[in-house]
């Protein structure tokens, strides 16, 4: 019994068997989280049978442009790539402009309604995009959108998330001493906001930016429905489109395209992590 | 007599109609209306539109022809459309539960005592949530091949091989492992920077009081972490719900697209409804049964967590 006692000093401490086995969970867990991004390399750089090979093949191999020769005899990749970052690129620009203007007015601005609007907009989070989905085509269709990168970047070009997301920030980092200073000393309203407002708040902005960047990138479902001609594609169609069985699946193919197409963000990801957690972790927050 | 004395050019000066106040709440006005503009345009509208969509018969082109709950009826009468009901049912269910669970023991795992490379590890959990979806299924879709690696792996531990791209089980254990992967770390990290708000006080005192290690878990992290186990799960139910990118491109592969009975969800349905079929009506009221059943969940969420609280409030009383 005083054996055992002095063996464990203290009721939380795991000893070094328990350490060792949640260090073990803890790299179980990131190896599962990891090995996809390295199998998609895998397969990209081997040639079109390794994929099914018994046992599972996991070096990497030297096949790697002669696959991707074939992805760009299959589609416009760079056209799809290119048309991907432009949207991607216009609609950031544009919510985090417009989603900081309004962040800075919910914040710094007193007016009838204030509180109710805010609300509202924080409200509108929990709607699900599906539900209005089918009276927007028919809008883009009458717009004659269809088809067009507009369709993709207007609606796209403001968003709740962003709105909460800024005033929130801008609330604790900007002193309004200094907003009301600058009023006194005879600044337009658009003046202060740009010189006093955005340099310090330029972090969050650029948190936004790069949450933004990746959910546009990413998104399928909506360029699925408004896209149709193959120069219009984005990334993520142009990928899609290239998993079909006309001549027999080609994962050499299709997998060094994918990793061509992850990299990019995998890469700004890395060099961004820290904002781009802190981003998504404060927006949970908000419940 | 009056009016020129309050028309005089001191009392003007005095009040302009653009005082400083009235300048600034248009400013306010003018910086918020870029949403609300957009969100009634392309947000608002387009709800109350699916409203009243779902009792005409469209095709998007043509004129509309009213023809009350019948739309409803001819969905409700489609056996497709109870199969995509339940499959994303099934699927969610799949998908959500252990994941939260995973979640939860992993934000522990990194939270408990151990600061020893929690920055590495929160970054690669994350690695799965920023790859594009597409990316996801397509590499997933070499994973649960026949003589893919899923199954060379069940083999050797002396399981049979699972058709998991055409069995009715296969497909929707891996659509829901798609999901778990690109998810789980997600919510880890969710719930460890909850972990992290707890003061650690409340440890210390509890440890005073000789409170062991379990004890601390379930009378303290637990109860303090509520709020976002129930964000999480809320947040994860609405997304299965939504489950469209996976089963499309996972079960597309035909260049059919997602019409395979086996995997197809409500927006799936919904989608071939509306744009293969041409049928607006009835994908309008798919959307407005979709939104009533997420409604559904996240209420009945809501109950279950609030009827949880008040039994660990009673045992504390």
């Amino acid at each position: 019994m005083s054996t055992l006692r002095m063996f464990r000093k203290k009721p939380d401490d795991l000893g070094f068997f328990g350490k060792l086995g949640f260090y073990c969970l803890l790299i179980l867990g990131a190896l599962v989280s990891i090995f996809p991004f390295y199998w998609m390399f895998v397969v990209g750089t081997n040639d079109k049978g390794a994929v099914f090979h018994v046992p599972p093949l996991l070096t990497i191999g030297d096949q790697f442009f002669d696959n991707f020769k074939r992805v760009l005899e299959k589609s416009d990749f760079f056209q799809a790539l290119g048309n991907s970052l432009f949207v991607s690129s216009m609609v950031t620009i544009s919510v985090v402009f417009f989603c900081t203007l309004a962040g800075y007015a919910f914040a710094k601005y007193e007016f009838p309604g204030k509180n109710m609007l805010f609300v509202f907009v924080i409200a509108t989070l929990i709607v699900p995009q599906q539900l209005g989905v089918l009276p927007t085509y028919v809008i883009m269709a009458k717009l004659h959108w269809i088809d067009s990168f507009k369709a993709l970047i207007v609606p796209a070009m403001v968003n709740a998330f962003g709105i909460f997301w800024m005033r929130q920030y801008i609330s604790a980092a900007v002193p309004t001493e200094l907003i009301e200073a600058g009023r006194i000393d005879g600044g337009g309203h658009f003046r202060i906001f740009w010189k006093i407002a955005v340099p310090v708040i330029t972090p969050a902005m650029a948190t936004l930016g790069i949450l933004n960047f990746m959910t546009v990138w990413n998104d399928f479902f909506w360029p699925l429905v408004v896209l149709k001609n193959k120069e219009h594609y984005t990334i993520q169609i142009a990928l899609q489109q290239l998993f079909t069985t006309r001549d027999g699946l080609d994962y050499g193919m299709i997998m060094s395209a994918t990793f061509t197409a992850t990299l990019p963000l995998l890469i700004v990801f890395l060099l961004f992590s820290r904002w781009v957690i802190a981003g998504l972790t404060s927006g949970a927050i908000k419940s | 007599m009056a009016e020129p004395v309050l028309a005089s050019p001191h009392a003007e000066s005095k009040r302009p109609f653009l005082t400083e106040q009235r300048r600034s709440r248009f400013t306010a006005y003018t910086f918020i209306s870029p949403f609300f503009i957009l969100f009634s345009i392309f947000g608002l509208y387009p709800i109350f539109f699916t409203f009243y969509l779902s009792f005409f018969k469209w095709d998007a082109l043509g004129p509309m022809k009213y023809v009350g709950f019948k739309n409803y009826d001819l969905i409700t009468s489609d056996p497709t459309f109870w199969i995509s009901f339940s499959n994303t049912l099934i699927m969610g269910l799949m998908g959500t539960v252990p994941q939260v669970f995973l979640a939860l023991l992993l934000a522990v795992l990194l939270h408990s005592g151990m600061t020893r490379f929690k920055k590495t590890f929160r970054i690669l959990y994350f690695m799965p949530n920023i790859t594009s979806i597409v990316a996801v299924t397509l590499v997933f879709s070499t994973l649960f091949g026949n003589n893919g690696m899923i199954n060379w792996l069940l083999n050797g531990i002396g399981v049979e091989s699972m058709a998991f791209n055409s069995g009715w089980w296969g497909v929707k254990i891996a659509i829901s492992t798609m999901v778990m992967w690109r998810w789980t770390g997600y919510n880890a990290i969710l719930f460890l920077s909850g972990l992290q708000s707890i003061p650690m006080d409340l440890y210390e005192s509890a440890r005073i009081d000789g409170a062991n290690r379990r004890q601390q878990l379930f009378s303290i992290t637990l109860p303090l972490l509520k709020p976002f186990i129930i964000f999480v799960t809320l947040q994860s139910t609405i997304g299965a719900l939504q489950l469209f990118t996976e089963p499309y491109v996972f079960l597309g592969q035909s260049g059919t697209g997602s019409t395979r009975q086996e995997g197809i969800t409500m927006v799936t349905y919904l989608y071939s409804e509306a744009f293969r079929n041409g049928f607006f009506g009835t994908a309008a009221a798919t959307a407005v049964l979709l939104f009533l059943v997420t409604i559904l969940f996240s209420v009945l969420n809501m109950l279950i967590s609030r009827s949880g609280s008040r039994e660990t409030g009673g045992k504390k009383a």
